[in-house]
């Protein structure tokens, strides 16, 4: 093959405002990161002192951290498991043609349109304690209106339902196409053989649908992971500090604390977590696929 | 047979509880968006008389229209930038497939798991030494460059499905191998192009994280930080919240609506190899 022009330039020119793009705006600054990790910079003043692995001493001491890490991952495994599970239930009972079928996908894929922090928005009028929409049910029934929010670890849960309802759709569309690729002769063969529907869907379409499911579990958990708009919007990371994600914390240390060398070292853990988690639950799915075909 | 339609008929009834759970939220939203802040019935009760003063609110003090030009700038710009930088970058990562462009294209579907989060503190800093902050053009090109890795994916993968008889045939006719990309290749990616417009601009449009640092004057702006404002506003006007919200969701939605095909489509691109 010829692999150049014939002014001799390689095609390979063409990608270079792409990657000089890429180094500028997101290699460049997670390697500065790594500086300002080491720093006590405060994010506006133009001194700053290296304080070696203080902020990362300070992280693994620090309450408000381990709240943060451990709601990150409830919202990540969380969402991923709704979304999973409820993806492909919906895209089961709306494979096939019948009436509302494509009323059904419009509207659940259609809050992926939105911005999760305006999501975010809109759920607040749900739960809110005065005279949101669920407390007004609560009222009309008889019963105490009930503060959803104000205990963080309801609130957690909350958001991951709220984050994965959003989603979900995105999960069925991907789950649809997969079903799609299964041939309907496997299911007529088995059911000729007389296998009931359960036994089709645990022998049969499931795996078959593993590829699928692999895509759509790192896309989710990685979303998750990252969760921020929904969280700001309900409850910015309170009461105290019991919502917080990793992001939502960078978010408040630099803002609202400017600590910006410590909020340095709590974005590259986030980038970490993201990286080794979705690398080892892609490998995972990815083997288990390998092993079925 | 029977047996079958009642099947058909209970797929039906779920559907519809689907359809009412998931619209729920929207329906509160479009409720209290025409209600008086005196009036305080359920809000599950339909306006009967709607007060469409909400709307003027939202309109006038939010400064909505402003932001929502300003919004529409930063996702044109970008989104021009995604498509051509992204459509010429696959040509040689999909074609052109050495040792040297199989890591490059690693690297960077690698950058998508990169959170915008992660590297807000130092992307701010630099930013400010380029000089960046309350510029347009700034939030354009980080938007832009945010945005890259997935329509680079998506080109590479469709061109990947064009058969390379096409090009060498070109070139034998005497092209080159960049006309052959422009004449040849280019005009084969339109869907896939749609595909990233959607999924891009979409993306743009809804981004927060930079705009709330980089755009920091009132006069810049956009639909997401003035949303923003509705709510930690002292006086609680949800009328005039949910009116804002309504405003900004639409564009989206109703894109949406008449595109769906294409935006199925570019969901599904962007997640099946």
């Amino acid at each position: 093959m010829k692999q150049k022009s014939r002014k001799g330039i390689s095609i390979d020119i063409l990608y270079l405002p792409a990657v000089i793009l890429l180094t500028v705006f997101v290699v460049y600054p997670l390697l500065s990161g790594v500086q300002i990790s080491f720093t006590n910079w405060n994010g506006y003043s133009s001194t700053y002192k290296y304080i070696g692995f203080a902020n990362y001493k300070k992280m693994f001491h620090d309450k408000m951290f381990y709240t943060a890490l451990k709601n990150t991952v409830i919202y990540g495994v969380g969402s991923t498991t709704l979304q999973t599970i409820i993806g492909i239930s919906y895209a089961l009972l709306l494979q096939k043609r019948f009436p509302g079928q494509t009323l059904a996908r419009v509207i659940i894929y259609l809050p992926a349109m939105i911005a999760s922090l305006i999501m975010g928005y809109i759920s607040y009028f749900l739960v809110q304690y005065n005279h949101g929409a669920i407390n007004d049910i609560m009222i009309a029934l008889g019963k105490e209106p009930v503060d959803w929010m104000a205990n963080g670890e309801r609130a957690v849960w909350i958001i991951v339902v709220i984050n994965a309802l959003q989603f979900v759709g995105k999960t069925m569309i991907v789950m649809i196409a997969g079903l799609q690729g299964i041939p309907d002769s496997y299911n007529e063969a088995a059911s000729i053989d007389g296998a009931a529907y359960l036994q089709r869907l645990r022998y049969i379409t499931l795996p078959l649908l593993l590829p699928a499911i692999t895509t759509s579990v790192v896309l989710n958990l990685i979303g998750g992971l990252k969760l921020f708009g929904i969280i700001l919007a309900t409850t910015s990371g309170g009461p105290g500090y019991s919502s917080h994600s990793l992001s939502t914390l960078i978010n408040y240390l630099y803002f609202q604390n400017q600590n910006a060398g410590y909020s340095s070292s709590v974005g590259l853990f986030l980038f970490l977590i993201i990286m080794i988690l979705g690398t080892i639950v892609r490998n995972f799915l990815e083997k288990k696929a390998e092993g079925i075909s | 047979m029977k047996q079958k339609k009642n099947l058909k008929w209970i797929k039906t009834l779920a559907a519809l509880l689907i359809i009412a759970l998931h619209i729920c939220p929207f329906y509160i939203m479009i409720n209290i968006s025409l209600k008086e802040m005196s009036d305080r019935s359920s809000r599950w009760i339909p306006a009967f008389k709607p007060y469409f003063q909400n709307y003027v609110n939202a309109m006038n003090t939010g400064n909505l229209g402003n932001a929502i030009l300003n919004t529409w700038i930063i996702v044109f710009f970008s989104v021009m930038i995604v498509v051509v930088v992204g459509a010429m970058a696959a040509y040689p990562l999909s074609r052109h497939i050495t040792r040297r462009n199989q890591i490059i294209l690693t690297f960077i579907v690698g950058v998508m798991m990169v959170p915008q989060l992660s590297i807000l503190v130092p992307l701010y800093k630099e930013m400010v030494a380029l000089k960046g902050i309350n510029h347009i053009w700034g939030i354009v090109l980080v938007s832009a460059t945010f945005h890259l890795p997935l329509s680079i994916y998506m080109f590479t993968n469709f061109i990947k499905t064009i058969p390379s008889d096409l090009d060498e045939a070109a070139m034998i006719d005497g092209c080159s191998r960049f006309q052959a990309f422009f004449k040849i290749i280019l005009p084969c990616l339109k869907s896939t192009t749609v595909s990233v417009i959607i999924l891009t601009g979409v993306g743009i449009w809804n981004d927060y994280q930079f705009q709330l640092y980089f755009l920091q004057k009132p006069a810049l702006r956009t639909i997401t930080l003035a949303i923003t404002t509705f709510f930690t506003d002292s006086r609680q006007d949800m009328g005039a919240a949910a009116a804002a919200a309504f405003i900004v969701v639409l564009p989206p939605v109703l894109l949406y609506i008449c595109l769906q095909k294409y935006f199925v489509q570019g969901a599904m691109d962007s997640a099946v190899k």
